[in-house]
């Protein structure tokens, strides 16, 4: 496997910096809320200025290799190497997680969830940073499975810590679930060394090299990979989620601060689907093959009942949790392909939702802190009291129902044209079947989002929050003001933190082709065994 | 009479390696030093022994540092039935920096307490002696003698706290239930003496085959022996003195317990499954998949209903010896021996670290709680960040999510187990990953106590940690993190080769 070995430094800096920034944070009191916050998010700019170093530094003719690639010891006795290297199939989201932190740590400045303490919140954000950007440059199994894992103690904080009322059974139920799907991993990971290394030819070394894996994976039996595609297939689907392990993320999302909300639609999800493009499919291509048509299953399973699941919410947070469902459904199903366009289909879409869905739960925040509540019943004529945060939600809805010329579109479109003619080998109807099924899902998509903006922003604002009487049932009317004083248009943090979506919701909607080409050489290389 | 008899023996003195022995010399030295300090000195200055039992054991590890960078790597006194290898030297050393972080533990606590200070110290490296003897021992009279030092001292410490009963309740079913134990391994014992004629491991390694005449007797001899020392590592079902003497032992004594004894149990388990009976490996390995699994999942479930904090961590620590266990009930099959001994040397450090770190947090927050019960931990992140954090780098790696040393621990385990890769290992796989998620159910219910609970009394500052125990906690804490980031450091010890004899070798 070819690598280029230019400035292998950059991965490394770029994914532990954010740590020292903790170990800075450490040492300033609590108290001093304000340089927590500078401190914060001077480190998350330094990190996104390596990231942008990165890109630059990146040769896009050479997207299928792996660049900036780190090998070094690690743990020898086991045969795991602190491994690292980014493709095309990983630089965008990688620079996508230092890009939501950096934007995130600016919604945090005057935005900092009840109850306070800046230090540790953002302590955790950071924390959070290095987990998801190391995911996205590991090369050897055992170093992702690190990353993996690093990721889930500060979410686990996040929500149980900052969120709202059932802050305490979401985070459970989102770690235990996470936590059954990482055992079974980290066994058919170990498993998946021993097989391998009991096929080798003779003269290569064992290890739990991704690459290594990629190219040698495919010797082993046919039981042996499905055996140990379906112990990879749970802890990834965990994560994504899939239907049937999706139930913590309704929870989870309802319950998570904004910005945890954010960082878990953005990117925590992408680290299951990455796990399935860039480990589970490549090193095991027979028990992929034989597992397809049943994930595509479960994806349409996934797209329908997450949106008759948004029809069915009466709180916008948790209709946007089950359009996740929806919607990573779509980028599942481009994954079953096992096509090169799937494959282009789900990078995009996990991108697109990363962005679209992000915008929409900060949305979600931006509404809950103005009106106090979420209930849609309640919400209304949001275009004439608050027309700007009306249109960036209606226009995100659009976004997200997949809109040509706007970024969902290109994440939906392909993955249902991919199904129409699968990798050989895999049953066209079944997968014919699969994409009338998803087609169909569309409209349905089209009808959540467009009924849950019809009624959040369009009419007359209810009474409770349009006039100087009349506080409704929760009223502050203790202190003399009205619900109404807190009802203020979009303010600059936010500008700032949103602007970047809104601009790459657009760019990537009308101008796809600046991130397919990154992907495509790399998908090829991934679907190397299924002749693609 | 005596001279004439002695007379007719041809005998001559061993010769000693003074050396190999040095530890346990500098450690006999100063349990003598130690009582006639007490003796002289006055009650206001008792203290001293504290500090003294700290240097003794740090004197100790100095001779175990010089034998391991010395030739030749193994020394063997008295024919073999005391040998000194690298396998020896990684527990002794475990066994010294482990009861040096107790003497930091209890420093505090005994003092405050009013205890009698100069016994403590003194039982404690009296027990700590018998644990460095049993890392050495390749004999089954050296064992048992080993044990017995290392038992007889760990009773009366559990019943340190004479005027509260549940400490002397503590003191007596450990007792009892101790000294049965050691009743059934010694009958075990002498069976195994009666079938081979030799007491020493290597011996009976060479006579137990299973191609020979292998019979009820023999299978009898090495089930007694195993449970012996399955009282000893309280695996289900021969758990039940643990929680109660737990919980009613002074709390450092607690930590010195679950940790330097339970390893104890496995180095004695570890040592005659590996050098004594490896060929009646059909009879040991399906006693232990049964009493490995078990042992897991009903310290796990007993774990959830607790709301003690020291009666969580007496089940929890049950739970990880069955994890311990888990390697072995495989170490027979196919190539699993070196990674299971590995596995379980390596669980060993690391579980010492984060326990003993455990323990440390449970003291220093009890200084404010003044309670034991989980829910007194309420808020102790708002009042103390440093503690609820360090606290959450304790269960975290407990129940083995990385970076912190428990995963490495756990993997090692699960590797060693999949190494054997039949459908027993991949049964117990399974079980053992079920377990470690459901392991979370209680670490994380206590993590969730201290950071999203308000503090129940109200709380806004906490009770200044002690020095003593500040060093411990940063002993416990800086290497539970280094051995989950950089596992390399821990996983070059217990190979196959360091355990002089195992499996014929």
């Amino acid at each position: 496997m070819e690598v280029l070995r230019d400035q292998n430094w950059l991965l490394t800096v770029g994914t532990f910096l954010p740590l020292v920034g903790v170990l800075v944070m450490l040492f300033i009191p609590k108290s001093d809320e304000q340089s927590h916050k500078s401190v914060a998010l001077i480190t998350a700019l330094a990190t996104l200025a390596i990231g942008i170093y990165t890109l630059t530094q990146f040769d896009f003719d050479q997207a299928d290799k792996l660049q900036f690639f780190a090998d070094a010891e690690w743990i020898k006795v086991i045969s795991s190497n602190y491994t690292i290297g980014l493709d095309g199939m990983s630089l965008p989201l990688y620079i996508l997680s230092m890009i939501v932190t950096v934007l995130v740590m600016i919604y945090s400045w005057n935005h900092i969830p009840s109850p306070g303490n800046p230090k540790a919140f953002l302590s955790l954000m950071l924390i959070l940073q290095t987990g998801m950007a190391g995911t996205f440059i590991a090369q050897d199994l055992i170093l992702f499975f690190v990353f993996f894992e690093v990721v889930l103690l500060p979410m686990y904080f996040m929500i149980g810590v900052w969120g709202g009322e059932q802050r305490q059974y979401a985070s459970l139920k989102f770690f235990l679930y996470t936590m059954f799907g990482s055992a079974l991993m980290l066994v058919a990971f170990i498993a998946l060394f021993f097989k391998v290394r009991g096929a080798l030819p003779d003269g290569v070394e064992p290890s739990f090299s991704i690459p290594m894996l990629a190219e040698y994976g495919g010797l082993l039996g046919r039981s042996a990979q499905i055996w140990i595609f379906a112990g990879m297939f749970v802890g990834f689907a965990v994560k994504v989620p899939m239907f049937p392990f999706h139930t913590w993320l309704p929870d989870a999302h309802t319950q998570a601060p904004t910005q945890g909300s954010v960082i878990l639609a953005a990117i925590l999800l992408k680290l299951g689907t990455y796990g399935f493009v860039r480990i589970a499919i490549p090193i095991l291509p027979e028990g992929a093959r034989e597992w397809a048509p049943w994930i595509g299953l479960l994806s349409v399973i996934g797209i329908i009942y997450g949106a008759l699941g948004c029809l069915a919410q009466t709180d916008m947070k948790r209709l946007i949790a089950f359009s996740s469902v929806a919607h990573m459904g779509f980028v599942m199903l481009g994954i079953s392909t096992l096509t090169p366009m799937g494959f282009n289909a789900a990078l995009f879409g996990m991108v697109a939702h990363g962005l679209i869905t992000g915008m929409l739960f900060f949305i979600a925040g931006s509404v809950k802190e103005r009106y106090h509540t979420l209930e849609i019943a309640r919400l209304g004529g949001m275009l004439k009291q608050l027309p700007k945060l009306g249109w960036i939600l209606g226009f995100c809805a659009m976004a997200s129902l997949g809109l040509p010329g706007l970024a969902g579109f290109w994440g939906e479109f392909p993955a249902i044209l991919a199904a129409y003619s699968p990798a050989p080998g895999l049953s066209e109807e079944v997968f014919r079947v699969f994409m009338v099924i998803a087609a169909l899902g569309t409209v349905f998509a089209a009808a959540y989002l467009l009924w849950l903006f019809q009624r959040t922003a369009f009419g007359e604002p209810k009474p409770e929050f349009s006039g100087g009487n009349g506080h409704g049932d929760h009223g502050h009317g203790d202190h003399g003001h009205g619900d109404h004083d807190d009802l203020h248009d979009v303010n600059t943090f936010e500008w700032i933190a949103w602007t970047p979506f809104l601009i790459a919701i657009v760019v990537f909607g009308v101008y796809p082709q600046l991130m397919f080409k990154i992907f495509d050489p790399a998908v090829s290389v991934a679907l190397k065994a299924f002749g693609g | 009479m005596l001279a004439s008899i002695l007379a007719q023996v041809p005998w001559q003195a061993p010769s000693i390696d003074y050396h190999a022995i040095a530890p346990e010399i500098v450690l006999a030295a100063g349990i003598v030093l130690i009582i006639l300090v007490d003796l002289f000195v006055g009650e206001s200055k008792k203290w001293v022994t504290a500090s003294l039992t700290g240097f003794v054991l740090l004197g100790a590890l100095i001779p175990v540092l010089t034998l391991a960078v010395s030739d030749p790597d193994a020394r063997s006194l008295f024919d073999g039935r005391y040998v000194i290898d690298e396998y020896a030297l990684t527990l002794k050393a475990l066994f010294l920096i482990a009861g040096y972080v107790v003497v930091l533990l209890s420093q505090n606590h005994v003092e405050e307490g009013d205890y009698y200070q100069g016994e403590y110290y003194t039982l404690l490296l009296t027990s700590l002696t018998g644990m460095v003897m049993m890392a050495s021992s390749r004999d089954l009279v050296s064992i048992f003698v080993a044990l017995e030092f290392l038992s007889i001292p760990a009773y009366m410490l559990a019943a340190w706290r004479k005027r509260d009963r549940k400490s002397n309740e503590a003191g007596v079913k450990y007792y009892l239930l101790g000294v049965f134990a050691s009743a059934v391994m010694l009958y075990g014992m002498s069976l195994l003496y009666g079938v081979t004629g030799s007491t020493l491991l290597s011996e009976i390694g060479r006579q137990i085959t299973v191609d020979g005449d292998f019979g009820g007797v023999h299978a009898l001899a090495i089930v007694f022996v195993v449970v012996g020392f399955a009282f000893k590592v309280s695996a289900v079902p021969f758990h039940t003195w643990a929680p109660d003497t737990y919980e009613g032992a002074p709390t450092p004594v607690t930590a010195f317990l679950s940790v330097a004894s339970k390893a104890a149990g496995f180095v004695a388990l570890v040592t005659i499954l590996y050098v004594g009976v490896p060929q009646a490996k059909d009879v040991w390995q399906p006693f232990l998949w049964v009493l490995a699994a078990l042992t897991m999942t009903v310290g796990n479930l007993l774990a959830l209903r607790q709301s003690n904090i020291v009666r969580m961590l007496a089940y929890s620590s049950i739970s990880q010896g069955g994890f311990i266990l888990m390697p072995l009930a495989v170490a027979g099959t196919g190539d699993a021996a070196g990674p299971a001994l590995q596995a379980v040397v390596v669980y060993l450090l690391v579980y010492a670290a984060m326990n003993l770190g455990m323990f440390a947090v449970v003291i220093a927050a009890a200084r404010t709680t003044r309670s034991g019960e989980i829910s007194s931990f309420g808020g102790l992140f708002s009042y103390a960040p440093g503690l609820g954090v360090l606290m959450t780098i304790f269960l975290a790696s407990l129940a083995g999510i990385p970076p912190l040393g428990g995963w490495i621990a756990k993997f090692a385990a699960f590797r060693a187990v999949l190494e054997a890769g039949n459908g027993w290992a991949y049964g117990i796989a399974v079980i053992g990953a079920v377990n470690s998620v459901i392991a979370f159910g209680y670490y994380g219910n206590v993590m969730r106590e201290v950071w999203m609970k308000p503090a129940p009394n109200g709380e806004t500052r906490a009770v200044a940690t002690p020095t003593s125990l500040v060093a411990a906690l940063t002993i416990t804490g800086a290497a539970t993190l280094l051995l989950g980031v950089l596992p390399g450091t821990v996983l070059r010890f217990g190979d196959l080769a360091d355990l002089v004899g195992a499996f014929g070798r």
